[in-house]
């Protein structure tokens, strides 16, 4: 069926001017190094790689490439302040440091939202309002535990692990160095964090600010780098601890690098989440699930809704929907507080997305694709949607990690969740039916670790985020994201 | 010639709904300092001043009780700050009032620490304390806790700053309102306290501070129907059974605390925040 | 003869709400948008004190919105109390501006169906362009949609050439299933335009309300009948709100909509804010109400 022109038309006499989030305030450096034992110094090599704005292609500036001796200076500080101050200092007062981490990220909050649009393409009403807010938020969440760890594991106390590495992606940046250091630091650990090749800055002004905190030096260390220095973190073999949010393939490296070695490591990995339409659902706030789902941060979620099942009795009018709401989708210069879908994050990135476009291309998928310009420089990608694709579609099974959405439909609902496991994958599912009954049934035979019902891509430090099957294990927020960072000790004399 | 210059004496008044006004009955009560250094004229509050109070907690209740668990934390972590701000002024009234130097800086830490141990519990304590219950049937089954509405809060009689914030925390942590009487023989902190929550944007209506004596308010503070629980600090056994008779009138939940609830790091505890919660089970079926 | 019942989540149109929002309307867009607006205004003064001498003034201000500031338009009608559709009339001659009465017992909608047509009948034969009714909310919400139905479509045939909008009152209500509910059906029976409010009750427009019935608009266009219009009244002052009321028409409607002919702001105090911001936008400077006159 070919996609018709929709009934409505958007592209309106009446259009928005540009709307630019002012980047004057922003004062970045031409150089950016690596942040060890509360210093800043360059790599012992003198290696720097550069960042891009991966709306312009501009160079942003250059940060440090940590090499081996840089790893193991910063493990080494990191197990020195372990052993001499942070494990050793009272838990209020470890609280109490992580409390104003979170307040100077409030207090910084403009000059972070920037940055991070700029250095990884999202958009800045995205980096405003939801990526800095949490990660703020995820430090005054766990600054609370520090001292009230007695409380969080019945008849357990629970100790520090000791160093941890910690491995980060770049589609959250600053939010993920956050689900990174809030837990860690408030069970008593301290740490070396890895930011992402492409998008170091943000983690640059959080160095800056754990030291304006006044955090004993060598509790956090950031070392900025590609995936040589991550490699050289992972299998440092003074680290007690492996945290690592990416691709499931590396997630799989790591877990062959560190067998035997008796180290804990938890893995937040990839995802092709099935988001499950049934006719009783409010369809209007569906379709907006739907746009949240996979197009939010330019489908660069490993949680994205990427897999959409539409029950057949309304499967016309959501797709038609879906394609009208898809026209009305700013794709653009991610600084314009208009944008809803920003830049790809990088050139690699993009011909990836391209790459499996024409793969849906060729296994006979039907792409419908919203009739936005894009900008010449940069890297962007255009909301893209594939109908008359099933399960055995190499689109539908493999993760593209870009605004590509898979359509099917489905008629009964065993029909549906049968093929809403069938994936190796077990991250995160949505489900849409004004049925309160279903949501609990639904959600329940659901293999997934987060489950939003009449709802998508809903954060918040106290709910536990993680993965079933290939997608990780470990949990990150809440209770459980505590657990990951401590040993848990019986008491004595049971 | 420069005489020494004449300090402008402060005013000391009730917190009611957001304000600061004088008893209705205009009556006040003398304090003085040990050393008969310095006097002051304290507000003695009445039972009309309860009432008015109660009715102000009550008008906070349902939004205080609807804001997130994060905002109210964010709200208390404030107050510890603006409270961090007034070390000083604090410590000079301890000082007033016979605390020593050293004790004084101590139950100031101890002060703003508490509120920071409790602004840290604001949206953890629901976690520990809620749970999802395997029902023997196809049904989802969860409890809640939820905040009993509006508290009256005794305040222990011993101690004018930490024994007073140690009462109301939890108590509003825990989503309440409050309505309190101060220490009667220590209220100079009282006052200053409820000037720090003002400032602190704490909501009008959320903590209510009265000053006065315990005697003549203890009887409204345990009748009143319109209050949901009784938090009372002391060991009178008079009292304690006056206020545990009274209270029955419309079931409010009575709690009796002593020192070990107020004084010391065994005060500081989640299950301070359970004497004013209610616990709500639902069950939902789960099916096609 | 609810068909089918459609089914609104309430914190999903919040959200969609806090979304458009967000838009950030700025320099010529903001030009074009308030200008939009102003043309888009229903004048009203609805008061049991009105007289022809107020409502001349209303007229004259409808027409002369701002001398000081040349090439604005005027606004789309007056609003007025039945008994005053001869004087608005008499003072809109020839300007452009239309009549709109309120009619069938507003605003609680409490007679018998033969004393609202009567009333119907007289507006439009002193000339009404414009009829805004009210449903009867008591038979809505204890289930008799039959009658509710039955007396907007009896209401459209008296309306005769005027148009007839249809007043849900979204605040009585309550809930966003029977803000979709009622649209449905005033439009299945025969609405020109769906109207959110009175603006004699709390709350009155609200962007969530207003959403939803553009929703219902969608649909119904979408599933072959005609295009109706809509109107948020009451609650609306600020040329900010009525900005964000036109993203939320773009975005979901579309260019059709964008037009007095299909939407309108049922406002009193909107006028001045929309003009004083216009005028903000042209000298830089921020304005006072004292510049402005007040009819």
């Amino acid at each position: 069926m070919p996609a018709k022109k929709p009934a409505l038309d958007f592209d309106t006499e009446w259009s928005y001017s540009p709307a630019p989030q002012s980047s004057a305030d922003v004062k970045l450096r031409e150089r950016y190094k690596l942040f060890i034992d509360g210093e800043f110094r360059p790599a012992e090599s003198g290696d720097y790689i550069e960042s891009i704005n991966p709306a312009t292609e501009e160079t942003l500036a250059q940060v440090s490439e940590a090499g081996a001796a840089d790893v193991d200076r910063a493990v080494a500080a990191a197990r020195e302040a372990y052993t001499r101050s942070w494990s050793r200092m009272p838990t209020a007062e470890r609280g109490k440091f992580i409390f104003r981490i979170a307040r100077m990220i409030q207090e910084r909050a403009r000059e972070l939202a920037v940055m991070e649009s700029m250095d990884g393409g999202k958009p800045i009403r995205e980096a405003r309002d939801i990526d800095i807010p949490l990660a703020a938020a995820h430090f005054f969440y766990y600054a609370g535990w520090a001292d009230k760890l007695d409380y969080a594991f019945p008849g357990r106390s629970a100790q520090p692990l000791g160093v941890a590495a910690q491995i980060i992606p770049w589609n959250f940046p600053l939010l993920m160095a956050a689900w990174k250091l809030a837990p860690a630091l408030a069970a008593g650990n301290t740490l070396v964090l890895k930011p992402a090749e492409t998008t170091p800055l943000t983690a640059m002004v959080l160095a800056e600010i754990v030291r304006e905190a006044g955090l004993p030096p060598g509790v956090v260390n950031i070392v900025t780098g590609g995936g040589k220095t991550g490699r050289l973190l992972v299998r440092h073999p003074d680290v007690d601890k492996i945290a690592f949010t990416g691709s499931t393939a590396v997630g799989k490296e790591i877990m062959r690098a560190l067998a035997g070695s008796g180290k804990r490591y938890t893995l937040e990995l990839g995802g092709k989440a099935a988001n499950i339409i049934f006719a009783d659902a409010a369809i209007d706030q569906a379709v907006e699930g739907i746009i949240t789902a996979i197009f939010y941060n330019q489908g660069h979620v490993c949680c994205a809704g990427s897999r959409l099942f539409v029950q057949e009795s309304v499967a016309a009018e959501v797709i038609e929907k879906l394609r009208e709401r898809m026209e009305t989708l700013i794709v653009g210069d991610p600084l314009d507080k208009n944008t809803d879908v920003g830049a790809i994050n990088s050139r690699d990135q993009l011909e990836r997305i391209h790459a499996y476009v024409e793969i849906g291309k060729q296994e006979g998928g039907e792409v419908y694709q919203s009739s936005c310009s894009l900008p010449e420089k940069g890297f962007w990608h255009v909301p893209t949607l594939f109908s008359n694709v099933s399960q055995s579609h190499r689109v539908v099974q493999e993760e593209i990690f870009g605004p590509v959405l898979a359509v099917q439909t489905f008629r009964t609902v065993d029909e549906v969740i049968a093929k809403a496991n069938n994936t190796p994958y077990g991250l995160s599912g949505g489900v849409w039916t004004d049925k309160g009954a279903k949501i609990f049934k639904v959600t329940r035979d659901i293999r997934a670790g987060v489950i939003w019902a009449n709802t998508f891509n809903k954060f918040d430090p106290g709910s536990p985020f993680g993965g079933y099957k290939e997608s990780g294990m470990g949990r990150e927020g809440g209770i459980e994201g505590l657990l990951p960072y401590v040993r848990l000790r019986a008491p004595r004399g049971r | 010639m420069m005489g020494k210059r004449l300090d402008v004496r402060k005013t000391h008044k009730l917190f009611i709904g957001g304000r600061f006004p004088r008893s209705e009955s205009g009556r006040t009560f003398r304090w003085e300092a040990p050393d008969r250094a310095a006097t002051a004229n304290i507000c003695r509050a009445s039972r009309k001043d309860f009432r008015d109070a109660v009715t102000e907690a009550r008008g906070a209740s349902a939004s205080w009780a609807g804001r997130t668990a994060y905002n109210r934390a964010q709200i208390l972590y404030r107050c510890a700050e603006i409270l961090e701000g007034r070390r000083a002024q604090f410590r000079e009234e301890l000082r007033a009032q016979g605390t020593s130097a050293a004790a004084a800086r101590k139950e100031v830490a101890s002060a703003i620490d508490l509120l920071i141990y409790y602004a840290g519990w604001a949206d953890k304590y629901g976690q520990l304390f809620s749970r999802v219950n395997p029902v023997a049937a196809p049904y989802f089954n969860f409890t809640v806790l939820e905040a009993t509405g509006v508290v009256a809060v005794v305040a222990p009689s011993e101690s004018g700053l930490l024994g007073l914030l140690a009462a109301l925390a939890p108590v509003i942590t825990g989503g309440n309102t409050c309505v309190a009487l101060a220490a009667q023989d220590y209220p100079l902190c009282a006052v200053s306290l409820a000037e720090t929550l003002h400032t602190a944007d704490l909501p009008a209506g959320v903590v209510n501070l009265l000053t006065g004596f315990r005697a003549e308010l203890l009887e409204p503070f345990a009748t009143h129907m319109d209050v949901n629980a009784l938090v009372y600090f002391g060991d009178d056994r008079a009292e304690i059974a006056q206020a545990e008779s009274c209270a029955a009138e419309n079931v409010k939940r009575v709690t009796v605390c002593g020192r070990a609830e107020w004084e010391g790091t065994p005060a500081l505890n989640p299950y301070a925040i359970l004497r004013t919660q209610e616990t709500k089970t639902t069950w939902h079926p789960i099916r096609f | 003869m609810l068909t089918s019942t459609r089914t609104v989540d309430q914190i999903g149109v919040q959200e969609r709400v806090a979304r458009l929002r967000a838009r950030s309307i700025k320099k010529e867009s903001k030009v074009q948008a308030l200008t939009l607006a102003l043309s888009m205004i229903d004048l009203t003064t609805l008061e049991g004190r009105d007289s022809p001498g107020k409502v001349r003034q209303l007229c004259y201000k409808a027409i002369h919105l701002h001398e000081r500031f040349p090439g604005l338009p005027h606004v789309a009608a007056v609003c007025v109390y039945a008994p005053m559709i001869k004087v608005a009339k008499k003072a809109l001659r020839g300007s452009g501006v239309k009549v709109a009465a309120v009619a069938t017992a507003f605003p609680s909608g409490m007679a018998d169906l033969e004393t609202k047509l009567a009333e119907v009948v007289r507006a439009v034969q002193d000339g009404a362009d414009e009829v805004d009714m009210v449903i009867s909310r008591g038979r809505f919400l204890s289930g008799d949609y039959d009658y509710v139905s039955d007396e907007i479509a009896r209401v459209k045939q008296a309306c005769g050439q005027a148009h007839l909008k249809v007043i849900l009152e979204t605040g009585e209500l309550v809930t966003l299933d029977n803000v979709r509910a009622a649209s449905d059906l005033a439009m299945a029976s025969g609405a020109d335009f769906i109207k959110t409010s009175t603006g004699k009750v709390q709350p009155a427009a609200t962007p969530e309300v207003t959403l939803v019935m553009m929703q219902a608009i969608r649909d119904f266009h979408r599933e072959g009948g005609k295009r109706v219009g809509l109107k948020p009244a009451g609650g609306i002052s600020k040329a900010k709100q009525a900005i964000q009321y036109l993203v939320m028409l773009r975005e979901t409607l579309g260019q059709a909509w964008l037009t007095p002919d299909l939407f309108r702001f049922g406002a009193s105090s909107l006028a001045n804010d929309v003009l004083m911001q216009i005028v903000k936008q042209s000298t830089g400077m921020y304005q006072s109400p004292g510049y402005f006159s007040i009819d």
